[in-house]
């Protein structure tokens, strides 16, 4: 059993002065404080030494399958110059990083950022505690630091050697005189290399990782919670005298939301059924009699909304200008946007697209939304769902109303992520009912409950009129694109800095009323928005005579990251639009988190109009590599997880309530949906802008499979799932 | 009421009342937190365990159902994480999240001892029960075939 257990590291007093690289994180130890590892010695805050030159590494982020506990021990390890296979993973300790003036920077896992935005500090950490390691062989062995080489654990100079764990505790006192700077990409020996292995398979194939479900402590009970089936609904009351008598159950208790509109991580209003186990506790809640005020989302509905996005579709929307997007920013510069409805009318080759549409998507994440709190007089600890461990610590000092150096977070890996784990109250809500009852709670959300109360992927209706000219290509496009009112960008990444040279363009949004939460979900925006406009992009190119991968190529030029996969799917993927009929071939690129993904879908379609899906094959470009493998990985990841949504996904609002929640009723992709070919191909600039890699290759999936069954049947899907689509 | 579980050749005496499940019981009362509770109605599979030579979805079948039967779980698959699946996992870097492996290894050992060199097709059966969240798929069925030939070595 999984009982609480504190590392030292946990009670590492911290010291309070700050060196002068604290912003990095480069923390120095005070002497006593280094001796509290025991026999390894803390460089800085980011790694300790031990005298068997083990190097363990710290991960501020969190590992929820996308390889963060990995990449970031690999970015160090690249500095610092250590054998891959005396590298240890080690868990952050989420209160120091929070007491200390964000010692680590930030513990934020989002937006595939980890590698793209933070290698720059994270290597400076392995960089500096390497070059401290030499000034204290330098002063050790009274020789000037330049002689002093610091290679794959060794320190060497003339006929002095040391490996770094017996010059470590040496190192923790060497202050530089200058921070050194980080390598350059010529210069990686571990970074960008195939056969580097992810630290933490052992413990996933041996059941041992433990996620936030898994963690037991003494006297702990069992809490399910409820929050009001729809969404913004708030709780009246409940009659506990129902349920008291049944087995386990202990207590019930009401969350009470504080702000009328809570923010993504807010309290909201439910009630909690506490017994001894979790099933008892689920059991209770079920028949317990529960009176809500709905609120003013039990009049919406799926067709409620899709009613009023066609309405709103119908007349203009607000004007959107281009600001998202690192590789197509300031593409609007000049343009008129007020002119082009003029142009497109007074044009004699218009196109009209039709109404796309794409519904709520939910996470699902495979561990369902999870905390475990145990609240005492003096200290708090919780163990949650979370994608930023010292924002939801945050959390738990503020619903506790209580100082931030009382309170544990602690890391532990996750059971999926993909954003939700930005959007969660479920940290509050084990925080509270702990605080309430006087006794540590776990609290689990059945599926039900998660999917229901989830922050969920908004729905997106999108539509465009273009103008061609002489030459078959667009001179003027006008989208508008329908969201909803939480989150407007949702709607417009990746419209509005679409990378193709329209030379008058104009983007509009509208939104519709909208009560369910939303949030961060994979690939947010360009994951839906992506599906419309390179669905649109092969119309027009079909409209104006041109082939789709070339209009893509003609439209893009000058600009290299595009070009550079739109060329290698022209040269590597058999690009064909004329496979004969029940075969078809279709393309998609869109750009997300900085990368550049495509896509070429190969599909056939049985004369019943099902679709088997042959072949996906992806190219990207998001700058640099450091993982290979990861990026394999997580290429595959995301592209089974949109296939899931273009396959069988779609949540239904009926009544205000999202109605299907659980498995049964909101299919996944499974073994036999996988298709029997997946291709990665990684095609870098390598030319100093880096993106990221855990989303990119989701969005052109849905477009490029919708594309390719254009190509087989002549028939455009300009919805999903496809489950629900006859052809 | 008491009961006794058999699991991965061990006999746990278990206070459960009849309704508990087959996963709790497991998790909670045997502390083997391997198998994981993912959505339970038998949709997911990452509560799959090993029943008298079955693959079995523990989060709705009730503990007592399991009394006199052989239970094994990701903790008895092998001592040193090393059963021909487990080695075939983590050469192919199977894992992400790792949340639903342990069911998808019981899956995957069920499928085995039955058919020792399964096809494409008998693979999909198998382990259709099983979800991964994060798309693992492709390295699951590469991991089986890999599986089948370590065994046979």
């Amino acid at each position: 059993m999984n009982k609480m257990n504190f590392s030292r590291r946990n009670f590492l007093k911290v010291s309070a002065s700050a060196a002068g690289g604290l912003m990095l994180g480069f923390h120095l130890p005070q002497a006593a404080e280094a001796g509290a590892h025991g026999a390894a010695v803390e460089i800085n805050a980011w790694l300790t030494i031990d005298p068997n030159n083990i190097v363990s590494i710290v991960t501020p982020q969190t590992e929820m399958g996308q390889g963060a506990f990995t990449a970031v021990p690999m970015m160090i390890a690249e500095e610092l110059d250590i054998p891959w296979e005396n590298v240890r993973h080690v868990f952050a300790d989420a209160n120091r990083h929070v007491n200390n003036n964000n010692l680590y920077t930030t513990t934020s896992t989002g937006g595939s950022t980890t590698v793209s935005r933070r290698h720059p500090y994270m290597m400076q950490a392995g960089a500096s505690a390497r070059e401290r390691l030499r000034v204290a062989a330098a002063t050790k062995w009274g020789v000037p630091v330049e002689q002093v080489t610091a290679k794959q654990g060794v320190l060497t100079a003339g006929a002095n050697s040391a490996t770094y764990g017996e010059l470590a505790a040496d190192a923790v006192n060497v202050t530089l005189a200058e921070e050194p700077k980080i390598k350059a990409y010529k210069d990686w020996w571990l970074l960008g290399k195939e056969d580097v292995k992810r630290l933490d398979i052992p413990l996933k194939t041996s059941g041992t990782a433990t996620y936030p479900i898994d963690v037991t402590v003494p006297g702990m009970v069992h809490a399910a919670v409820q929050s009001c089936p729809v969404p913004e609904g708030k709780l009246v009351s409940f009659d506990f005298e129902a349920i008291k008598g049944m087995p386990g159950v202990i207590a019930a208790v009401e969350l009470k939301q504080v702000k009328d509109v809570p923010a993504f991580t807010d309290l909201r209003s439910a009630v909690a059924v506490v017994a001894d186990e979790w099933y008892q506790a689920k059991n209770a809640l079920a028949v317990l009699p529960i009176v809500w005020d709905l609120g003013r989302g039990a009049s919406i509905s799926s067709e409620s909304q899709n009613a009023e996005a066609l309405q709103l579709l119908a007349g203009p929307g607000t004007l959107v200008l281009n600001q998202d997007g690192n590789i197509g920013k300031n593409l609007d510069k000049g343009v008129n946007h007020d002119a082009v409805p003029g142009i497109i009318a007074a044009s004699s080759k218009v196109v009209q697209g039709e109404v796309y549409h794409r519904p709520f998507e939910t996470h699902a994440t495979m561990m369902p939304p999870c905390a475990v709190a145990d609240v005492k007089a003096d200290r708090a600890d919780v163990w949650t769902f979370t994608q930023d461990i010292a924002r939801s610590l945050n959390e738990v000092a503020d619903q506790l109303g209580r100082d931030t150096k009382s309170v544990f977070l602690h890391q532990t890996y996750l059971g999926g992520g993909f954003g939700g784990g930005y959007n969660m109250d479920v940290h509050r809500q084990a925080t509270a009912i702990s605080a309430e009852i006087g006794r540590p709670v776990k609290v689990i959300r059945s599926r039900e409950e998660d999917i229901a109360q989830d922050s969920q992927r908004p729905p997106v209706w999108g539509t465009y009129k273009a103008a061609l000219g002489d030459d078959g290509l667009p001179v003027a496009l006008v989208t508008h694109f329908v969201g909803e009112e939480k989150m407007p960008a949702f709607s417009q990444r990746g419209v509005a800095n679409m990378p193709y040279l329209v030379p008058n363009r104009r983007h509009e949004y509208s939104a519709v009323q909208n009560h369910i939460p939303i949030g961060y979900h994979r690939a947010p925006g360009a994951n839906h928005n992506g599906f419309i406009v390179e669905q649109m992009v092969d119309e027009l190119a079909q409209a104006g005579g041109w082939d789709p991968l070339e209009w893509r190529l003609k439209m893009t030029e000058g600009n290299e990251p595009w070009q550079r996969i739109l060329l290698a799917m022209k040269e590597k993927s058999g690009w064909r639009t004329d496979m004969g009929s029940g075969e078809g071939m279709g393309c998609a690129v869109v750009e997300s988190h900085g990368t550049i993904a495509g896509c070429v879908a190969t599909v056939s379609v049985s004369r019943r109009g099902q679709i088997y899906i042959d072949k996906l094959d992806y190219y990207i470009n998001s700058g640099y590599v450091i993982s290979p493998l990861t990026a394999r990985e997580q290429a595959e990841s995301s592209a089974i997880w949109e296939l899931s949504h273009t396959i069988f996904g779609g949540l239904v609002v009926r009544d205000g309530r999202i109605v299907n929640t659980n498995f049964d009723s909101y299919p996944m992709a499974r073994m036999p949906d996988t298709p029997p070919e997946i291709q990665v191909h990684l095609e870098n600039s390598e030319d100093q802008w880096w993106g990221g890699l855990g989303e990119p290759t989701g969005p052109p999936t849905p477009p490029a499979i919708a594309n390719a069954v254009f190509y087989a049947t002549g028939k455009r899907i300009r919805v999903t799932p496809l489950s629900k689509v006859a052809l | 009421m008491a009961i006794t579980l058999n699991i991965n050749g061990r006999d746990y005496a278990i206070d459960a009342d009849p309704q508990m499940p087959l996963l709790w019981a497991i998790r909670d009362k045997a502390g083997l937190t391997g198998t994981k509770f993912g959505c339970g109605i038998a949709q997911c599979g990452a509560c799959t365990v090993i029943v008298d030579g079955n693959a079995v979805r523990s989060c709705n079948v009730p503990a007592a159902t399991a009394v006199g039967k052989a239970v094994r779980t990701i903790e008895g698959v092998s001592e040193q994480n090393d059963h021909p699946v487990q080695l075939a996992w983590q050469e192919l870097t199977v894992p992400q999240c790792g949340y639903c492996q342990s069911g998808q290894i019981m899956s995957a050992v069920a499928l085995l001892e039955k058919s020792a060199d399964p096809s494409d097709n008998e693979i999909d059966s198998a382990m259709a029960g099983n979800i991964c969240r994060c798309g693992t798929y492709p390295r699951i069925r590469a991991a089986i075939h890999r599986a089948a030939e370590l065994s046979k070595a």
